[in-house]
């Protein structure tokens, strides 16, 4: 387990401090976070990571998880998939039994001083509300830029009850009559997934997939999914190599629930038996070293995704230091400030003039990855996060622009 | 002699569910939004890259320049001196009145691509009290240079604009003190045209410069 006092080299003292600050005026009440699942997920790594470090602050937090039936989370997937704009039909019994589940989480939970629930799943707890009082927050982690309108009417009904609503992106927030708070995620620096690696640890990683570091490495890290576009990274990375000698390393998971899922990867193997320089890896779950490591060995950075939700790869490789072309699309362009921090493109031949000009231009590329850092630094890194978390609590119980604490 | 108390601010991001696609949509979100609003987004490029060469912290023109691709207009958002404007008042009637006059004579309007729309945001400030307290100059830089960028910030931005004390928090202190030339030198600063490291640097080295006389 990570201390606190860890993050000092990496953030500064005062930032600490500031912490500190706001903890002692969250002593005494007991924050509450409630989500679905323990174990796997992004919300479930990020509170296994954050509940210790609030402990450590002196803030009362803790995690609970609602208990569901097969069909329940049948149902949860549904309104995920529906929540992200593919079409779904939720019967009525099975918004029942969703809100079935939900009560009877509600009737075995003791509930905090702040009830902080995480996305759609134990939404309805909030039921609960009118007759215990108490502070809730409902926040959500999902894309919700386009939601389906039967579910989003549905969810809306419980998410009216809160106080205060957290989404992780502008483009997700909603016209609601209840106050609406940004909190983008974060990356842990001292993750396997972020952790300084030495140079051992990557030559080793990429001798053993025969990419040869005396060349510039091109590198995508994600999903193999319509989303991520890897066949126009792939077209991209073909126009820029008319001109400049490089390797492309495509890195990620398998098949997601994507129907097209295998018919892109399929057309990506294709496309990269027909070159040699091209690098197909499908790592499977726990390759955190191994993605580590490919994105410190090499030289640029892609995310050329055509939607995302908040794409923290960016972070993971601005944090590295490396410069970083990506699509300006979700969560990215937060991350990302054209020619500051990195590059934004919205096409396959933008992506490649620009792979072109930051390997050509090594001084520029490398300003690119320090204002890169430096903004994951002060914006993207897990103590940012609970600085956010810390004021969205304080916030319920205060009013007013401006609060003297 | 009056101590100087350093307080340091942090800010929550709102989000107000309200977007630009246009130009017209633009100024139609600027006259409506509130103060807080308008504060936000002239200040929070500054804030959130504050280790980057220096530029005026406007998210409008960072928006028209990068997105609707307007440099014309972009320029004129961006050369805004905001430095000059005591309230938020005034920094919204001038944003307003170069959105009209570049409406009035273009006659166009450029839609941005779906997916990259202006999205209004607010801030709301929590202002805390900091252990650190300087009781004479000498002591004053040494804490200057180790605060955070939060305390920084809010003396010399908060504390002028928002608050509406007309100057940033150490000019009038050191006025207080006597110090009437390192007064006027530290209020003389335009803050929006130094990083916030190098706008910490600047105000240390002038206090270090007068410390002795």
């Amino acid at each position: 387990m990570n201390r606190l006092e860890d993050y000092i080299p990496i953030v500064g003292e005062a930032t600490l401090e500031e912490l500190g600050l706001l903890a002692t005026r969250l002593r005494g009440k007991a924050i509450q976070n409630i989500n679905s699942t323990a174990v796997g997920g992004g919300v479930a790594e990020i509170l296994s990571r954050m509940i210790p470090l609030l402990n450590q602050l002196g803030v009362s937090a803790r995690w609970d998880v609602i208990k569901g039936d097969e069909k329940f989370f049948a149902i949860t997937k549904k309104f995920h998939n529906g929540l992200h704009g593919v079409p779904v039909e939720v019967a009525a019994d099975e918004y029942a039994h969703f809100l079935e589940v939900n009560r009877y989480n509600a009737d075995e939970f003791q509930f905090g001083d702040v009830v902080f629930v995480h996305d759609p799943q134990p939404i309805a707890l909030v039921e609960k509300r009118e007759s215990l009082g108490k502070h809730w927050v409902w926040r959500c982690h999902i894309d919700f830029s386009q939601p389906d309108v039967q579910i989003w009417q549905f969810l809306r009904q419980f998410i009216l009850r809160y106080q205060a609503a957290v989404f992780s992106a502008p483009a997700f927030s909603q016209k609601l009559p209840i106050p609406q708070v940004l909190i983008a995620p974060s990356i842990d620096p001292l993750s396997d997934k972020n952790k300084e690696l030495d140079e051992k640890t990557i030559d080793a990683v990429f001798s053993r997939f025969a990419i040869d570091r005396s060349r510039p490495v091109v590198t995508q890290i994600s999903r193999f999914d319509y989303l991520k576009d890897p066949i126009g990274v792939i077209k991209a990375f073909k126009l820029a190599k008319e001109h400049i000698d490089m390797q492309l390393v495509l890195a990620g998971g398998g098949a997601t629930d994507d129907p097209e899922g295998p018919i892109i990867m399929e057309q990506v193997r294709q496309e990269a038996d027909k070159d040699k320089d091209i690098f197909v890896l499908f790592l499977p779950p726990a390759s955190d070293i191994e993605i580590n490591a490919l994105q410190r060995g090499s030289t640029i950075i892609l995310q050329k995704s055509l939607k995302e939700g908040f794409g923290l790869t960016v972070s993971e490789a601005l944090w590295k230091g490396k410069p970083t072309i990506a699509g300006a699309v979700g969560g990215i362009p937060l991350q990302i400030a054209h020619k500051y921090s990195g590059i934004l493109t919205r096409s396959v031949e933008g992506t490649a003039q620009w792979i072109k000009q930051l390997i050509s231009a090594p001084d520029y590329a490398r300003q690119l990855g320090i204002n890169g850092r430096e903004h994951i630094r002060n914006n993207f890194l897990i103590t940012r996060h609970i600085k956010d978390y810390l004021l969205l609590f304080l916030s319920l119980f205060e009013e007013g622009e401006v609060i003297y604490l | 002699m009056e101590s100087f108390h350093f307080f340091t601010k942090l800010d929550q991001t709102l989000l107000l569910g309200l977007r630009a696609r246009t130009i017209d949509e633009l100024l139609t979100g600027i006259r409506s939004v509130s103060d807080a609003s308008i504060y936000f987004h002239t200040h929070r490029f500054l804030h959130q890259h504050h280790f980057l060469s220096p530029e005026p912290p406007n998210d409008f023109a960072y928006w028209v320049t990068n997105v609707l691709g307007d440099d014309v207009l972009g320029e004129k958002l961006w050369s805004i001196d905001t430095a000059r404007f005591g309230d938020i008042r005034g920094l919204r009637a001038k944003l307003i009145a170069i959105l009209e006059s570049h409406l009035d004579s273009l006659r166009r309007a450029s839609d941005c691509q779906a997916g990259e729309e202006f999205h209004f945001m607010a801030c709301r400030t929590f202002v805390l009290p900091t252990a650190y307290v300087a009781h004479d100059l000498i002591q004053f830089a040494e804490v200057l240079a180790r605060v955070s960028i939060g305390s920084v910030y809010f003396h010399m931005f908060d504390a002028k604009l928002r608050l509406k004390s007309g100057e940033n928090d150490f000019s009038r202190w050191f006025r207080d003190q006597g110090k009437f030339v390192l007064a006027n030198e530290t209020k003389r600063l335009d803050p929006y045209s130094y990083t916030l490291d190098g706008l910490r640097q600047r105000i240390v080295a002038l206090v270090r410069q007068h410390e002795s006389s």
